[in-house]
């Protein structure tokens, strides 16, 4: 029901929005619970388990029943608190949980069930068979109990990521917050104050009283908007808090208002990651149930969450009211709706000594046993010393005390600790490092303690960074003291709840303490207790309380349970940010990119790098076709490939020489100017890390070639054997990887090619294999490298990247024109298994040097990393897997990589095992398949048959074991 | 003679407008690492300042100015930014020519820092991020060199290879900041 005249919502803009399919109206300002309250929308839910039927318990982000559905298709968002949720124009929400509908909802069986359902019921209950726990038992439990879903389809909303650094983070605005913001802000300190809120201002929207002679939320909302005047403070609304992490880091989720989600490439979250020096916790606390029986009924709320409807929304809950309570909240509340107008049926106070000067039924030392009604409350029972008595109501306002909100303070493994005068747990000192908690949050409970408390952290905080705090005249507020008697269940029989969200009564805590588990962190997971989304905000510490008095224990020794992050649910999206599409991973694209993809380029990811697998020919219809046309190319006339995605790293220095000795196995100091050499790297470990070409350009002067996979960790290899093995030699390094343009021309016409390009042609006597040096293309100096990865007569042309494209494509003019063309990783690969060339495939981080029958480079001339631990025993000799050639000798022809290998005669099983295939191609060439692969003391068996075995694959072939140099063994062609 | 035609990282992408926000791609000039051998930092910083008119900076630091200027780019390092470098230098240090690795990009006007704070951990806040300082930090997912070169102006860097993925990855944080 609205009350005129009350609320700070705007009356003159009218926003139609639906619930469950019914039009309604609600006013700027609204969240969706206040306006489903406006419209005596009672039953809003059903609960996790019973489904039960539920109605509005809080009024801020701790809601543990309103949670509602919003959005269509992939924007569809589950489990939205209706208590946060900004009313706007066309808002669609709808209840969960509930089968066929939310008034008549079939899975409420459960509740009438409940007698079977208590705490541990699965554990006991779905134990036989064991396996059909996963297939069977679990997807019905899960169809029965839960909360909203997604939709399926991929999320169509944007989400943003932000990081934000300052001095002084102040987490949340109520009184103490705004006054610690305040105070750090005109001292010049950055502040960032951030609250969950859409407005800040705290509990002072929410109250009738006066901050310095105005209303408390006129007085926060001037002073915030002074605030987001300042240019050294940002205030960031609707911005939870949601952990606190190492080195002053913490997390914040922003929402973003109706109107910012509506606009164009708008995120409707942000996920910030927010570095600060400094951090005060000013998050205030939250009131907590009291149990009784059926106190889960609508209309059943938190006193605070009454009177934040009344005050801030203009709406009262109930038409006619009962406050029951421990403490003075309950008072609080029966003045403001009596001043509203708002008829009150009684006020029980289960403290004996409580006196009350209001016109109202006042009952001290009295308790609710009970509440009646199923879809909405309708009356209540009290037990007072005299008897009970029922009351009719509507509406019944319950507070048991308040919870400072620790949870900040305890993310870093802090324990809270418990203050028997305010029957609270207060957040340790020091929990979080350089993180200081004030207000109500530190258990300061009235509003003037909050103001002087917000001042006096900031004022800590500033001495701690520095700066000279300027006076900060203190506000005047309602002071008072804070008189509260235990009071967690009400004893009786039937079931009261204690966690609302996962549907956890007095008694199935009770079952736990009998059934020993004592520990609250067992009684948590054994109820459930806590682990739904609100993570246990409303009900924890009356779990606990009821714990401890189940095993004789005291709330103090029972203790919490750990608090995790987040503070508030935060959508896997808003993580996720910039990670969707695109943004997965960067596109790490060579210059020759477009012109590939006008050639008819099929890209493979390789890491980053996007390389043509193979340029596809209309009429083509297979990759193989394509491939084998590629390997002819090189093999018969001469092709082109992009080789840029190889790491180059640029070498000089009076020490470069003997820098590379030490990290390449081979001899590299002897390498004369002008000449290439193929080098091997090892780590230090002994086995083979990388290897490749380097080039030595000038007297102190190399470039090294590594391969595409291991660019990045050769450079790092490199800077930490300069850096923490031979610092003292004199020698810089740098990646040149980018700088260059490089294309592989392969194949007999490779040199005609070439002189049809360059400004000065070549010969085999002054660019005979494994030359290299500079020439000319088009006046453009390049690097021109004669090596081979083809086993042909072929070059590498390196120019720098902006002539990249122009280059590939005079190249491809001209391969054309001789009969031949591009050819793409495919092509590249069987004509590198066709000569025995190892990739990372091989070299895959287990094999050393002997493996793959390079232990000669290994120099005996010098030391080098890896060669002392190459030499222990077992890295080398008959019983290593050796690299060996593979061909198919049987009836079946398919060679398949991952495969092992096996005697002909032996069972293909794990003990039998000789070794595995790591490549395999189709040799055109040869007209055979082909493979490339360790076998036991392989180089001893050429010409044996072995047997292939793909048990993934259920391939079975028989092979005849080949030097892995099946083509032009002599190097004939290469030379040429 | 065949002809090479040149074509520049980002190529047609840019510039582009956002709201207030402007990204443009930079022609640098040469791009040059400069990194002092063994004891030679003193006298490379001397040369460097009578060839080019800057010292070494400092880590975290640039020197010069617009169409010469030096960029802290690693451990003992500079990428001199403009200028071809004098032939003298070469022996202080190993110089590098660097001028086709690098997407060279302007990201310009008000909320440009706004913008970054979506990719970079970095503190950009202009007490502490300030006109000439300069990081190798992350953008997104990409490795960068970013240096503040105005009130709301930054040169930002990374491996030509990343251009298309910079634009994009720049495009989407100004369209994110333009609709607050």
């Amino acid at each position: 029901m609205r009350i005129d005249g009350k609320g700070l919502i705007d009356r003159a803009r009218p926003i139609g929005f639906s619930f469950d399919g019914r039009q309604y109206q609600g006013f700027q300002g609204d969240t969706l619970s206040s306006a489903l309250l406006a419209n005596d929308v009672r039953l809003v839910a059903r609960s996790f388990k019973y489904h039960r039927p539920r109605g509005v318990l809080t009024a801020g982000s701790e809601e543990p029943n309103a949670l509602v559905t919003t959005g269509l298709q992939g924007a569809q968002d589950p489990n939205v608190r209706a208590t946060t949720l900004e009313l706007f124009e066309g808002l669609m929400a709808r209840s969960q949980n509930r089968w066929p509908s939310l008034g008549v909802d079939l899975m409420a069986i459960n509740d009438l069930a409940a007698p079977f359902l208590g705490a541990g019921f699965y554990y006991k209950t779905f134990m036989w068979p064991r396996a059909f726990w996963e297939g069977v038992y679990e997807p019905i439990i899960r169809r029965a109990a839960g909360l909203g879903a997604l939709s399926g389809k991929p999320n169509t909303d944007a989400y943003d990521k932000a990081f934000a650094h300052c001095d002084l983070l102040v987490i949340g605005a109520g009184p103490a917050g705004l006054m610690a913001a305040l105070t750090a802000a005109r001292a010049g300190a950055d502040v960032i104050l951030a609250d969950e809120d859409s407005r800040p201002g705290g509990r002072l929207n929410a109250e009738t009283h006066d901050v310095n002679g105005i209303p408390g939320h006129i007085w926060a909302s001037e002073l915030s908007e002074d605030l987001a005047e300042m240019p050294n403070l940002r205030l960031m609304t609707r911005t939870s808090v949601v952990g606190a992490y190492d080195q002053g880091t913490y997390g914040a989720l922003e929402k973003s208002s109706p109107a910012h989600s509506a606009r164009k490439g708008a995120p409707v979250e942000t996920f910030w990651r927010i570095v600060a020096k400094r951090a005060v916790l000013a998050a205030g606390a939250l009131e907590r149930p009291v149990a009784f029986q059926n106190n889960d009924r609508p209309g059943v709320m938190m006193a605070s969450a009454v009177r934040a409807y009344l005050n801030r929304w203009g709406v009262s809950p109930g038409r006619n009211v009962a406050i029951f309570g421990n403490n003075d909240s309950a008072h609080r509340t029966a003045a403001d709706l009596i001043d509203a107008g708002v008829h009150v049926s009684a006020l029980i106070d289960a403290r004996h000594h409580a006196t009350c000067d209001l016109d109202v039924p006042f009952y001290a030392g009295a308790e609710v046993c009970d509440a009646h009604g199923r879809k909405g409350l309708e009356a209540v029972t009290i037990q007072m010393a005299s008897g009970q008595d029922k009351i009719q109501t509507d509406c019944l306002a319950m507070s048991g005390g308040w919870n400072p909100c620790v949870h900040l303070s305890s993310h870093m493994g802090a324990r809270p600790v418990w203050n028997p005068d305010l029957l609270a747990f207060l957040p340790a000192k020091n929990a979080v490092p350089g993180l200081e908690a004030t207000g109500a949050a530190a258990g300061q409970f009235s509003t003037q303690a909050c103001l002087q408390g917000g001042i006096e952290a900031a004022r800590r905080a500033l001495d701690d960074l520095g700066f000279k705090p300027k006076d900060i005249k203190l506000p005047k507020s309602d002071d008072g003291t804070y008189d509260i008697s235990p009071l967690w269940a009400v004893p009786g029989k039937g079931r009261a709840w204690l966690d609302f969200q996962n549907d956890v009564t007095v008694k199935d805590v009770k079952q736990a303490a009998t059934e020993n588990f004592k520990s609250v962190e067992h009684m948590k997971r054994y109820t459930t207790q806590g682990m739904a989304t609100d993570q246990g905000k409303n009900s924890n510490v009356g779990a606990l309380a009821v714990l401890a008095d189940a095993t004789g224990a005291g709330i103090p020794e029972t203790g919490t349970t750990t608090f995790r992050p987040p503070y508030t649910p935060v959508s896997i999206a808003a993580l996720g940010a910039g990670g969707q599409g695109m943004g997965f991973a960067p596109r790490r694209l060579t210059t020759s990119h477009q012109a590939s993809l006008e050639h008819g380029a099929e890209m493979i990811e390789v890491g980053l790098w996007y390389r043509p697998g193979v340029f596809k020919k209309p009429g083509e219809t297979h990759w193989r076709q394509s491939c084998d046309r590629e390997v002819g190319y090189v093999r018969n006339a001469v092709g082109v490939a992009d080789v840029s995605t190889l790491g180059k790293i640029d070498i000089q220095g009076p020490d470069a020489a003997t820098f590379l000795d030490l990290v390449y196995a081979n001899m590299f100091s002897t390498l004369k100017e002008g000449r290439v050499r193929y080098g091997l790297m090892l780590r230090e470990d002994g086995h083979v890390m990388d290897d490749g070409t380097c080039a030595r350009l000038g007297a102190q002067h190399y470039v090294m070639t590594t391969t595409t996979a291991a660019a990045g960790q050769v450079m790092r290899h490199l800077e930490f054997a300069h850096q923490c093995i031979a610092p003292h030699l004199d020698v810089r390094m740098t990646s040149v990887t980018e700088q260059w343009a490089q294309f592989a021309v392969a194949g007999p016409q490779s040199r005609a090619l070439l002189n049809d390009l360059l400004d000065d042609p070549i010969d085999d006597s002054g660019f005979p294999f494994m030359a290299c040096g500079l020439v000319s293309v088009g006046a453009v100096n390049a690097r021109l490298f004669r090596i081979s990865f083809s086993g042909e007569h072929a070059y590498e042309l390196a120019v720098p990247a902006r002539y990249g494209d122009s280059l590939f494509r005079e190249l491809l003019t001209r391969a054309d024109a001789l009969g031949g063309g591009a050819y793409g990783m495919e092509a590249l690969n069987v004509l590198r298994v066709e000569k025995g060339f190892i990739t990372h495939a091989e070299i895959h981080g287990r094999v050393s040097a002997f493996d793959i029958g390079m232990q000669r480079m290994i120099s005996a001339k010098k030391d080098c990393i890896g060669k002392a631990l190459a030499a222990r025993p077992g890295l080398s000799g008959p019983e290593r897997e050796q690299l060996v050639g593979l061909r198919p000798s049987g009836a079946v022809k398919q060679l398949t990589a991952g495969a092992h290998l096996f005697n002909a005669d032996d069972e293909a099983n794990r003990a039998n095992d000789q070794g595995y295939v790591t490549s395999v191609a189709f040799s055109p060439t040869l007209g055979t398949n082909l493979a490339m692969g360790f076998l036991r003391d392989g180089r001893a068996r050429h010409g044996e048959i072995v047997r292939m075995v793909d048990h993934l694959g259920n391939v079975e072939t028989l092979c005849e074991v080949t030097d892995p140099v099946v083509f032009d063994p002599e190097g004939g062609r290469t030379r040429g | 003679m065949v002809e090479l035609t040149p074509k520049s990282p980002c190529d047609a992408a840019l510039p582009l407008t956002i709201a207030t926000v402007t990204l443009s791609e930079v022609n640098p000039g040469a791009l040059t690492s400069v990194a002092a051998f063994q004891g030679q930092d003193a006298a490379l910083s001397v040369a460097l300042k009578a060839t080019h008119g800057m010292e070494v900076p400092k880590p975290n630091r640039t020197t010069g100015k617009d169409g010469a200027r030096a960029i802290w780019f690693g451990q003992r390092m500079a990428l001199l930014m403009g200028p071809d470098p004098d032939a003298s230098l070469a022996k202080h240090a190993a110089l590098t020519d660097q001028s086709d690795a690098w997407a060279v990009v302007r990201l310009q006007g008000r909320g440009a820092r706004d913008v970054l704070a979506r990719l970079t951990p970095l503190d950009l806040r202009a007490g502490v991020f300030k006109r000439g300082h300069t990081a190798r930090s992350d953008l997104q997912h990409m490795m960068s060199s970013i240096t503040r070169v105005g009130e709301d102006a930054y040169i930002i860097m990374v491996f030509r290879g990343f251009a298309e993925t910079l634009v994009h990855d720049l495009q989407t944080a100004m369209r994110r900041v333009a609709s607050r």
